[in-house]
């Protein structure tokens, strides 16, 4: 009952923190400088004031800034995105075209750092002061602090170019025509390379919460109960100290989870990966307004939709919430 | 019960030793006690005496860097210290229990409180979650605990202390063992609860026929309870005896010291004469706490403050007793403005503060000061000592040259020494730092001081002389205390009248004789049944 009456509230607010952001946004893309007609023109090679004025009058650019904001608010509640100036295909289709994409790359690289970094975190924290210790939370620092940008060209650089491992480019081998489980195999090959890179930051960040978190659980009274009780130290790991550690783990996953769709820019921009991040990156090069709003309402949506999936699961994880509000 | 001539435990001359570098170069230091099977034996102490250490030694639960130096701990006859953890960890649960002071930490916040209680089972070998579930039902009945089955589901922040500690002994007897170590495991409850947990812990003890070491600071939890006691200071073993010799005919002058600072009713201490008049009148005072609630459902209410109407006088104390809960210390903060009341009057020096905004209230704050609960918690430890005496008088207009000098002379009103003003909180004991506060507060020149549980967190001698402090300073300065306490013994010592607290209430109000000895109300009544070692008198003992 409680979680019904929690669950209305908070849709009510996204609902209209979604509206709010598409505002936002399309107000700020007026902001900023270059006209797409003016761009589609040039490349059209056609450059005189008569044919932009008329790409203006064809895309409702010629209209006041209020008309246009209003009638794209409504086509969006209706569930229209728009057309794509360039590609006059629908922002949606575009959108769900390469969703899969990006899906399938953040995912990996969430369930890549959340595993490897809890587990490394766990290792570090059992042996504390070991060298297994110093190792872990050395490497967690370097890739703490590197840019993604530059370890994804390392990465590149090594093992792609130097030891021909991994493909450095794209979802698949081009023209190979691979099908069913073949495929898959290609795929999975092209995707280590950007998942890893993605998840590193995640994997350290995880890794030194998961670490000090279970080292202060290790301390806590609880934990003194479960070994005079008898409890073997392997079960008092799992079932006292990580269950309880990693709730601030989870609070910063849930942020990793909020960056599904468009965290990624960089990273598909670099192994050419043929997701949502480089539709934006390409739409905001060729001023193609439609899908750049379509890409941010997409995930402003899947934020705010994330957000609202972790406070009730943070009520199953954490059954103390629920009593406190 | 049983009947092997070998004691059940065997201490002997068991050393701890320290890391290098601190006060003292044992934790404990040739430590030797014996239990036996069907026995209570009491190790009594104040913080810092080793009386935990050697639990912990016991369970094979001390930290990694504290590694027994010497002696044997002998249990059954067979010597734990030179156990590997796999044998202890069988041995834990199953032949040996121990429960903890604090119930809320010492149980997984996480887990059900059912699983808690099952894991010992499962852990030591039952595989049958059918015979496990069946049991901690059992369990929980025979703890005392209402409708098994539901609150088997329940999650620990769901259960009072006490309800929490008694899942903390079904844990304990889980496997039925041959002894229980239960270290200080009422200090964090109520009266009653304390009774309450204490009765059940006996009543368990005599049916099952264990062997129960059991830790304290409290001489009163001993004399209802002990049969045998060890005394220690500074981790060595000063007394031990049957629990009638050393109570009545303590003999180490240590354990003399700890007995007569046990709180207890002064027979002089009825001072009506020094009162003089009114300062403070409290009319029909009322504080609702609202919680939860939302567009569906109804809020709780609870009545906090509940019509309290009371008057004191310059130089009077007023003791005002109560269980947690029973608003003591939401009444503190209603004087203080530090909370909004619902409604009724609060007339300092006759006029009323509780319509006042906190602009016009403000300059009144001086001289409606708080003493606190946790020393540890209520000085800011980035400050030294100089500046936390200063900052108040400093805010309040004073020249700094002049709030530095009377906080010196404040330091040694309250017995510290001139150093402490440029030292930090973190180098002062407990008692010291209560001192601090209580020169704090004073340093505005109070009229009235509110000092809510302020002795609580101390050992007994250092309480004494919080205690006979605060009497003295209100000799000499003729301030009106409010003392919050949940400690009868406390407010029967130090209080020229006491306010019986009950959910909000006052239930009755009057001297310490009258309370004590012609209780009016039911509660009164059992608050003082409630009151450990009523039937011993520490002070005929050191007489």
């Amino acid at each position: 009952m409680k979680t019904l009456e929690f669950l209305i509230q908070r849709l009510a607010k996204a609902v209209m923190v979604v509206i709010g952001v598409v505002i936002l946004n399309f107000l700020l893309i007026q902001l900023a400088p270059g006209d797409p007609a003016a761009v589609l023109a040039g490349e059209a090679g056609a450059g005189d004031e008569q044919f932009i004025a008329q790409l203006r009058a064809q895309f409702g650019l010629d209209q006041p800034l209020y008309v246009q904001l209003l009638s794209y608010l409504k086509n969006v509640i209706a569930g229209d995105l728009g057309f794509s100036y360039r590609n006059h295909v629908p922002v949606a289709d575009l959108i769900l075209e390469r969703l899969p994409a990006t899906l399938l790359l953040t995912g990996s690289a969430f369930v890549f750092s959340l595993v490897l970094g809890i587990t490394l975190g766990v290792i570090a924290a059992r042996r504390r002061g070991s060298i297994g210790d110093s190792v872990i939370m050395t490497g967690a620092l370097v890739f703490y602090a590197t840019p993604l940008f530059w370890v994804a060209l390392m990465a590149v650089l090594v093992f792609s170019i130097h030891l021909d491992w991994l493909p450095p480019f794209d979802m698949e081998t081009v023209g190979a025509g691979y099908t069913g489980w073949a495929r898959v195999l290609d795929i999975a090959h092209h995707l280590i390379l950007p998942a890893v890179t993605l998840g590193l930051f995640f994997t350290a960040v995880y890794t030194r919460l998961t670490r000090a978190s279970m080292l202060e659980v290790m301390n806590l009274d609880f934990v003194k109960t479960a070994r005079a009780k008898g409890v073997p130290r392997g079960r008092i790991i799992r079932r006292h100290v990580l269950r309880n550690a990693v709730l601030p783990v989870f609070t910063f996953a849930s942020v990793q989870a909020g960056q599904l769709v468009g965290g990624a820019v960089l990273t598909e921009t670099v192994f050419a990966w043929p997701g949502i991040g480089r539709l934006m990156f390409d739409a905001l090069l060729q001023r193609d307004y439609p899908v750049l709003l379509g890409v941010f309402l997409v995930t402003a949506t899947v934020v705010v939709a994330i957000n609202l999936v972790t406070d009730l699961l943070y009520r199953i994880v954490d059954p103390r919430i629920e009593a406190t509000g | 019960m049983m009947n092997s001539a070998a004691p059940l435990l065997e201490v002997a001359s068991l050393s701890i030793p320290l890391p290098p570098g601190l006060d003292r170069e044992y934790a404990v230091e040739n430590v030797t006690y014996t239990l036996n099977s069907g026995e209570i034996l009491c190790v009594v102490g104040e913080s810092g005496s080793g009386k935990s250490m050697t639990a912990n030694a016991i369970m094979g639960l001390l930290p990694s860097y504290l590694k027994p130096s010497g002696g044997r701990i002998l249990f059954r006859g067979r010597d734990l210290l030179t156990m590997s953890e796999t044998e202890l960890a069988h041995e834990r649960g199953r032949s040996v229990a121990m429960i903890f002071q604090e119930p809320l930490s010492a149980l997984n916040p996480l887990m059900k409180v059912g699983d808690q209680i099952a894991e010992v089972l499962l852990v030591h070998g039952e595989r049958d979650s059918a015979r496990r579930e069946a049991r901690v039902l059992d369990l929980l009945a025979y703890v005392g605990l209402p409708d098994p089955s539901n609150l088997r589901y329940a999650y620990p922040f769901r259960l009072s202390g006490g309800q929490r500690q008694r899942v903390m002994i079904a844990m304990a007897l889980a496997l039925e063992p041959a002894m229980l170590i239960a270290d200080e495991p009422t200090t964090a409850l109520d009266v009653t609860t304390q009774a309450q947990i204490l009765e059940l812990i006996r009543s368990i003890q005599r049916a099952k026929g264990m062997g129960v070491l059991f830790i304290t600071h409290d001489f009163g939890v001993v004399a209802d309870i002990a049969d045998k006691v060890v005394v220690m200071e500074q981790g060595v073993v000063v007394e031990q005896g049957r629990a009638g010799d050393v109570l009545n005919r303590p003999q180490h002058p240590y354990t003399r010291r700890l007995i007569a600072a046990v709180p207890h009713r002064d027979g002089q201490n009825e001072r009506a004469s020094t009162i003089g008049e009114p300062l403070l009148e409290v009319r029909n005072l009322s504080k609702v706490y609202r919680s939860g609630g939302g567009l569906f459902s109804k809020p709780r209410v609870v009545r906090a403050v509940d019509n309290v109407s009371f008057t004191l006088r310059r130089g009077e104390t007023l003791g005002v007793v109560g269980e947690s809960g029973s608003g003591k210390s939401t009444l503190g903060r209603c004087l203080l403005k530090l909370t909004d009341v619902e409604g009724g009057e609060i007339r300092f020096r006759g006029q009323d503060l509780v319509p006042l905004t906190p602009a016009a209230f403000r300059p009144m704050r001086r001289h409606l000061q708080m003493v606190f609960q946790d020393p540890f918690a209520s000085l800011n430890p980035r400050q030294t000592i100089g500046r936390i005496l200063t900052d108040g008088p400093v805010a309040n207009g004073v020249p700094l040259v002049d709030a530095e000098r009377k906080a010196r002379d404040l330091l040694g009103l309250v017995g510290l020494e001139p150093s402490a003003y440029d030292r930090y909180p973190h180098e002062f004991s407990g008692g010291q730092r209560q001192r601090v506060g209580i020169a704090r507060a004073l340093a505005l020149d109070p009229e009235l001081l509110i000092a809510d549980e302020s002795v609580s967190a101390l050992d007994v001698s250092v309480q004494a002389q919080v205690l006979e402090l605060l009497q003295e300073l209100q000799r000499k300065l003729d301030i009106a205390i409010i003392f919050i306490t949940h400690d009868l013994r406390v407010a029967a010592q130090v209080c020229d009248r006491i306010a019986v607290m009950y959910r909000g209430a006052i239930v009755e109000c009057g001297p310490p004789s009258q309370v004590f000895d012609a209780p009016r109300h039911d509660y009164t009544r059992r608050l003082i049944a409630a009151i450990p070692g009523l039937h011993w008198d520490p002070r005929a003992a050191v007489a």
